[in-house]
């Protein structure tokens, strides 16, 4: 059976992460499992976790007054679910809505925040790669936002 | 007359084909097929090449083949209705008349394909001249590694060849991952650009071909992902597309650079595109 050390030390989120580290990490993690339908966290609640996808497909999502919710994007197995546990006011900026039965692994924010202050080398190896998945998710709302597919422009 | 002999003879001169079947595959993109007078056979074209399709007193039109190399009695095109030109053209009826020069321009190397994976990223209408190639994969299996079809469109309404992809999903050592841009909430599918995809790709970087097809930026953006995830450039082909008129690089219409995309392309290995790409005004 993998452990939870096993899984977090494998994913390549972690990739090149001191096993000191991942035995650091494995101290907040633990494991949860979202059935298909409901909501992992909404828009505005307090944002003090993360989440490794190892099963299923989460919706982002965003609502606007008299419409329907627009989805951004999908995020599915191997993926990073969040990043606003990192940064105040730590609160969700999005709908994360489970499209699919999701299991993951949640890493407790705080438990991390404080062991991040705590060990600056840690806490810099973490926001490193966060700062490499933002880029992404960035990247491809730029592209998302050319809009390349529309006739008539 | 084959089409193949016609162009050789004089590639100015259409041959007049007639429309067996229109198809509608979205709101305003339908696949036509024409065949020959006659039924004649002897349709070779390579994939990803393209003809200029006649639409008699209207206006002339290139376009991709996206039918069977196999199927060598028929020439197949995917066409969006955008203007007069493809309007009219869309709207032809079976028997109709449509004037067919070509086939025209480089082909994907499906040559340079064998025996290493191919992966294939379309994008909206774009993935109508790598059908083909999804073909001639599927056709020769033996002859190549995994297949990966990436395809993005700009919603579920959008995508082409939808029970063709389902079919592709099925076949042995392929894998077709489908994204929109935009979905709805009744899409259960993945919800991102195409470049997304990337990351589910079964992809071994080293032994691998790739043929990007679509919006210019949408390439550069594959393009630059790929080499990212481990593609060399001179592994990586893009389908460029500009104004193409005469078909054989007499009119320069479509000069792109120092290439004639219409006689030197449209296909072309992105290490020669890459300096091209990022200029302004080209």
């Amino acid at each position: 059976m993998e452990t939870l050390e096993h899984i977090i030390a494998e994913h390549p989120f972690f990739a090149g992460l001191e096993s000191y580290y991942t035995n650091l990490l494995t101290g907040c993690a633990s494991n949860v499992r979202f059935e298909k339908g409901t909501y992992i966290f909404k828009e505005g609640e307090e944002a003090n976790e993360f989440y490794l996808i190892r099963a299923g497909k989460v919706a982002l999502e965003i609502f606007a007054p008299q419409r329907k919710p627009i989805m951004l994007a999908t995020l599915g197995e191997g993926e990073i679910l969040g990043w606003s546990w990192l940064l105040p006011p730590y609160q969700w900026k999005l709908h994360a809505h489970a499209v699919e039965t999701v299991r993951a692994i949640a890493l407790d924010g705080k438990c991390l925040r404080t062991k991040c202050e705590e060990n600056h080398d840690l806490g810099y190896e973490i926001l490193k790669r966060f700062a490499r998945i933002m880029e992404q998710r960035l990247e491809a709302t730029h592209f998302q936002l050319l809009d390349v597919y529309r006739v008539g422009r | 007359m084959t089409m193949a002999t016609a162009a050789m003879i004089d590639p100015m001169l259409p041959q007049p084909y007639s429309v067996r079947q229109v198809v509608k595959e979205t709101a305003n993109t339908f696949t036509l097929t024409l065949e020959p007078p006659n039924g004649a056979g002897g349709n070779w074209f390579q994939p990803g090449q393209f003809s200029m399709l006649w639409v008699f007193g209207v206006g002339e039109l290139p376009i991709s083949i996206s039918g069977d190399p196999a199927e060598r009695d028929r020439l197949v095109y995917t066409v969006r209705s955008v203007g007069q030109a493809t309007h009219a053209l869309v709207s032809r009826e079976v028997g109709d008349a449509v004037g067919v020069r070509g086939p025209f321009g480089t082909g994907w190397p499906v040559e340079k394909a064998e025996g290493r994976d191919v992966l294939v990223i379309a994008g909206g209408i774009g993935l109508a001249p790598l059908r083909p190639v999804i073909y001639e994969v599927l056709h020769n299996r033996e002859k190549y590694g995994r297949l990966v079809v990436l395809y993005g469109a700009r919603g579920p309404r959008d995508l082409l060849y939808r029970k063709e992809l389902a079919a592709w999903a099925r076949q042995r050592e392929t894998q077709v991952l489908v994204t929109v841009d935009y979905g709805g909430l009744s899409w259960r599918g993945h919800v991102g650009v195409v470049t997304t995809l990337f990351k589910y790709a079964r992809l071994q970087p080293a032994r691998s071909l790739a043929f990007a097809c679509g919006p210019e930026i949408m390439m550069r953006f594959v393009a630059r992902d790929l080499e990212t995830h481990g593609l060399a450039r001179e592994n990586i082909y893009l389908s460029m597309e500009r104004n193409m008129k005469c078909g054989v690089g007499f009119c320069g219409h479509c000069q792109y650079g120092p290439h004639f995309i219409c006689k030197d392309g449209p296909i072309f290995p992105y290490d020669r595109m890459r300096p091209l790409l990022d200029k302004y005004e080209i």
